[in-house]
């Protein structure tokens, strides 16, 4: 294929993705590019041209172990469901746009911390970089004709010319808006169409090579095992190489995490943590299809192809080898796609942690308080551009001069090596409040300094000074000191051995320096909101601990330089709604300046932020106790605040009882005075006509009949007071439940006819007949002296409405199931419908009566009801009943 | 002769006033509720009325009323008879037009007194 074919390809390609990034981004909430699948394919950003080209390679040469790389990330991902589940919300939360500001954010937005992680990150990515560029030089020339022409420089290298378009393409979707916290689906959607190419491709030319170069997966395997070094190429090895699985495992567990463009793809463009779901079986099945070939064009590679050529490209040169030109250049692609996702995404990520990690803090922070809006956006966007050609630009460079001889799947490892420097910041940052800055800053300096000395000093004393015998012979002679085994372990793979002995002393200096030094209360702060997220995710601004004096006014200046005077109107307006603050405010209180901290992030990184804050705020240390305590506090508020909706509404329904409560008691007040009253009335009247009695008395001339009368109305008069005055006792007696009842099993017969005898008198004299059914052997618990009160008061009330010579009262006794029923009746005039309900009411007298009140005291039928209450009876009057009146009391068979 | 309307629902009351009035020559009427009340006032046309409050079917004050109302009694002196004694009952009473207030229990002698500086 002619060079220019492959380059207008290669061209047109990325016009192509040009074109569909701009689709994405012209259309941000659509469904294409908002869904689980989108996600969980731009994590497949993790399968570079190390895994398209560089797998095949080690299987060809060191059989399954290259399996290794791929198993940390499946075993990882159900973890995913916890740990990236809270460290996306924690990103989301604090508008968190890359590793290293994670790591700095979560030790106090440490800058140093910042710094340092993007530096190691950039130790390990570029390079990395440098090997997708290299891949890419390699297949071009290996499928183009031209094979006569060797590049003499930069200028006519095609790799070159890829390289800036790849820096346009970032720099154009990637840097649209300042804050890095924002989305960029035009980028994402394209890693995501990549990751279905290459995935396709790759799966084409393996099944090209299993069933069209061979007869399927047996044939292979039989043609295979005919070679010497079959047997290694298929086996595990013993327990070193069981080692050396281990610990690729551990590293590739930790790249998944923190690997700059996976922390990418996984958490800062996230939308929605319900995708984890998906991801968590979807991306391990992208995994597995990627690897199901491998193994088999590397063993079709060795059958067919001369050892001499790069074991890497077995599915390049295999269809080369046919002359297949359409497979050819179908493998080209994917690979090419393979390698510009990875590149668009790490430095995407790469330049924004340089440009907010490393720049701004250190450099530019000055100059960016003092510009204006538009010339910031401006400064922003221009510093991360230039990053993003600057990177691209080392890169190109490094690979130039460096990786001539390394291997893709090394230069990978050392990447991964370093990357796992972050891993005890990181993890234990999350679970183990106690950890510092200075633990994590001396975790990762010693970490990195050991990866340098065991994996990249071999490397570059190979390449600088290959006299120098230190590596075989370790530093100074002590052979305990040789970098590639050192302390002696000498059956790990290099790798394996810098790994091991580098987050051994990571971990190590950090647990040791965390230990020794408690961090001042911002780390603390952030330490606590950290590790105990599920307690403060929903807190925000309350959570955040702050002491000190700063200026709204201050504040405002300040933001409104990075963000423009309206929207920092905008976003201070709705501040204010939401904490209720006047925006009259002056001074500005801790929840503002995390706020204020949080909209700046997104633009220029956590640790600028706060710089910037604090060089408008006076900050006051306080003491842990305060911090927790404010913690507490923030988080009850919170609580309460739910609570308090809760409370209010309970409060509402308790006025309302409270209301009718009060009602109730002044009912019964009205109904006290009432009583009162009325006692008062009942009273005053026998003892006025005593006293009218006595006093006409005084008169002599008086006849004496008449003076007998007077004397028999005043002995009448003292009666009546006498009962008035006793059942008004009685009856309060009564309501206060004072009176003990003497509740026993007895015969009612033997009580009605002794209630009868009582009144036997009255009633002869008035000639009113009493009759009584008697039913012998009824026992029912009652106080006989109670019941007896009640029948005498219903029998007196009959007698007293009856007329003489035809009245007649009938006593009647209904045996039920649960309770015994009296009946009182008589043919006298009846109550009138309307005093039916209230004849139990104290001193209820009937409207109604036409005639002379009979005597009474009028509390007759009030206390029978509050006997009855005693008994767990009750008495009614029957409506039903006609022809005169007729009272029923209840008296319940068991006393419960 | 002076003519008296005495209006209470208690016999024993009503019979010891009905005594000590008629033995001072008063021409005494006894009435036991608001209805028969207005019945004889309009007949004998008394010259004061000792009026219970407290009553079945037709109360003091609704009584009262009527009296006011009624063309024949302008010249009827209504003095209020009533175990009501409390501040605001009196105040009450006199505002609905009696022309006195006592309370029971009373004294005779003081009645009698009273209505006869009230009505010669």
């Amino acid at each position: 294929m002619s060079n220019y074919v492959v380059g207008l390809i290669i061209v047109m390609y990325l016009a192509m993705l040009f074109v569909l990034a701009y689709f994405a981004e012209k259309n941000p909430r659509g469904k294409w590019t908002n869904n689980p699948y989108v996600y969980t394919l731009s994590l497949a950003v993790y399968c570079t041209a190390w895994t398209y080209y560089g797998s095949v390679g080690i299987a060809s040469r060191s059989g399954i172990s290259f399996l290794a790389i791929y198993l940390g990330p499946v075993i990882s991902l159900p973890l995913w469901i916890v740990v990236m589940k809270k460290v996306i919300r924690i990103s989301k939360q604090h508008k968190i746009s890359s590793i290293a500001d994670f790591i700095s954010m979560r030790y106090g937005n440490n800058r140093f911390l910042g710094a340092l992680v993007t530096i190691t990150c950039l130790l390990a990515i570029i390079p990395y970089i440098s090997l997708q560029l290299k891949a890419v030089s390699e297949t071009f020339s290996l499928i183009s004709t031209e094979n006569s022409y060797v590049s003499t420089g930069f200028l006519d290298d095609s790799t070159f010319y890829i390289a800036l378009l790849i820096a346009v393409f970032v720099a154009f979707y990637g840097t649209r808006s300042t804050d890095t916290s924002q989305h960029k689906k035009g980028i994402i959607a394209t890693v995501a169409f990549e990751s279905v190419l290459k995935l396709l491709f790759f799966l084409a030319i393996g099944i090209y090579v299993t069933y069209y170069l061979f007869d399927g997966t047996t044939d292979l395997y039989e043609q295979a095992s005919m070679r010497n070094n079959f047997h290694q190429l298929t086996s595990l090895g013993g327990l070193e190489n069981g080692f050396n699985w281990l610990f690729t495992i551990c590293l590739s567990f930790f790249a998944i995490f923190l690997l700059p463009r996976q922390f990418h793809v996984a958490v800062v463009e996230n939308d929605n943590e319900n995708y984890l779901k998906k991801a968590i079986w979807l991306f391990p099945l992208y995994l597995l299809l990627f690897n199901l070939f491998v193994i088999f064009i590397a063993w079709a590679g060795n059958i067919r192809l001369p050892d001499v050529v790069n074991h890497d490209y077995y599915s390049l040169l295999l269809p080369l080898q046919q002359n297949n030109q359409g497979l050819v250049l179908m493998v080209f692609i994917g690979g090419f796609t393979a390698v510009i996702s990875m590149i668009v995404v790490s430095t995407l990520a790469l330049s924004t942690m340089v440009s907010n990690n490393i720049v701004i803090p250190y450099g530019f922070i000055k100059k960016l308080v003092e510009g204006n809006p538009e010339e910031n956006t401006k400064r922003i966007k221009n510093i991360r551009r230039v990053a993003i050609f600057f990177l691209i630009v080392i890169a190109y460079f490094f690979y130039v001069n460096f990786s001539a001889q390394l291997s893709l799947f090394s230069i990978g490892l050392i990447s991964f090596v370093l990357i796992a420097q972050l891993a005890p910041s990181f993890f234990l940052g999350l679970t183990w409040r106690r950890g510092t800055a200075r633990g994590a800053e001396i975790g990762i300096l010693v970490g990195v300094a050991v990866v340098f000395y065991t994996l990249l000093l071999p490397f570059i004393s190979q390449v600088i000074m290959p006299n120098v015998k230190f590596v075989e012979e370790g530093l100074f002679g002590y052979s305990w000191l040789k970098p590639a085994q050192l302390f002696g372990l000498d059956y790990l793979t290099p790798e394996s051995n810098a790994f091991l002995w580098s987050l051994s002393f990571n971990t190590l200096f950090f647990v040791g320096f965390s230990l020794r030094n408690k961090g001042n209360y911002r780390e603390r702060n952030y330490a606590e909101m950290f590790v105990n997220h599920a307690n403060y995710e929903n807190l925000q601004e309350g959570a955040f601990v702050w002491k000190g004096e700063a200026y709204v006014a201050d504040i405002k200046r300040l933001l409104s330089r990075f963000l423009g005077e309206t929207r920092t109107n905008r976003a201070l307006r709705v501040f204010n709604k939401k904490h209720n603050i006047s925006d009259a405010e002056e001074k500005a209180d801790a929840r503002l300046i995390n706020f204020s901290e949080k909209l700046l992030t997104g633009s220029i990184g956590s640790a600028s932020a706060k710089i910037l804050l604090s060089s408008v705020s006076k900050e006051t240390p306080i003491s842990l106790v305060e911090v927790l305590n404010i913690l507490e506090e923030s988080k009850e508020t919170k609580a309460n605040n739910k609570l308090l909706f809760e409370k209010s509404e309970q409060l509402t329904a308790m006025a309302h009882q409270l209301k009718e409560a009060n009602e109730e008691l002044l009912l019964q007040d009205r109904q006290k005075d009432e009583f009162l009253d009325t006692v008062a009335h009942e009273l005053k009247t026998p003892i006025t006509s005593i006293k009218a009695a006595s006093e006409v008395l005084e008169d002599d001339d008086m006849p004496p009949e008449l003076r007998k009368q007077f004397l028999e109305n005043i002995s009448r008069d003292t009666d009546r007071l006498d009962t008035l005055i006793h059942n008004i006792l009685d009856l309060e007696k009564l309501s206060d439940n004072r009176t003990e009842l003497d509740i026993k099993k007895r015969k009612i017969n033997k009580t009605i006819k002794k209630a009868i005898k009582g009144v036997e008198q009255i009633a002869a004299k008035k000639q009113v007949g009493i009759e009584f059914t008697e039913r012998e052997n009824l026992e029912v618990p009652f106080d006989e002296d109670r019941i007896l009160q009640v029948l005498t008061n219903l029998l007196s009330n009959s007698l007293k409405f009856t007329e003489p010579h035809t009245g007649t009262i009938k006593i009647h006794l209904e045996d039920g199931d649960k309770a015994l029923r009296v009946s009182v009746e008589d043919n006298g005039r009846g109550i009138p419908v309307e005093d039916q309900a209230y004849i139990f009411d104290k001193f209820y007298q009937s409207k109604n009566q036409n005639t002379k009140k009979p005597q009474g005291s009028g509390l007759g039928l009030a206390i029978c009801k509050k006997i009855m209450e005693g008994h767990k009876g009750s008495i009614w009057v029957d409506k039903g009943f006609k022809k005169g009146a007729r009272l029923v009391f209840e008296l319940p068979k068991s006393r419960n | 002769m002076k003519k008296i309307l005495i209006v209470d629902d208690e016999p024993n009351i009503v019979m010891s006033l009905e005594y000590a009035f008629k033995k001072k020559d008063f021409g005494v009427f006894i009435a036991r509720d608001g209805t028969e009340a207005l019945e004889i006032a309009e007949r004998e046309k008394p010259d004061l009325i000792l009026l219970d409050i407290m009553m079945p079917q037709m109360d003091g004050y609704e009584t009262l009323k009527r009296i006011r109302e009624s063309e024949n009694l302008g010249q009827t002196k209504v003095v209020f008879l009533s175990a009501k004694s409390k501040e605001k009952d009196i105040e009450k009473g006199l505002k609905m037009g009696a022309d006195g207030y006592m309370t029971k229990p009373f004294s005779i002698k003081k009645i009698i007194s009273d209505v006869e500086e009230m009505i010669t």
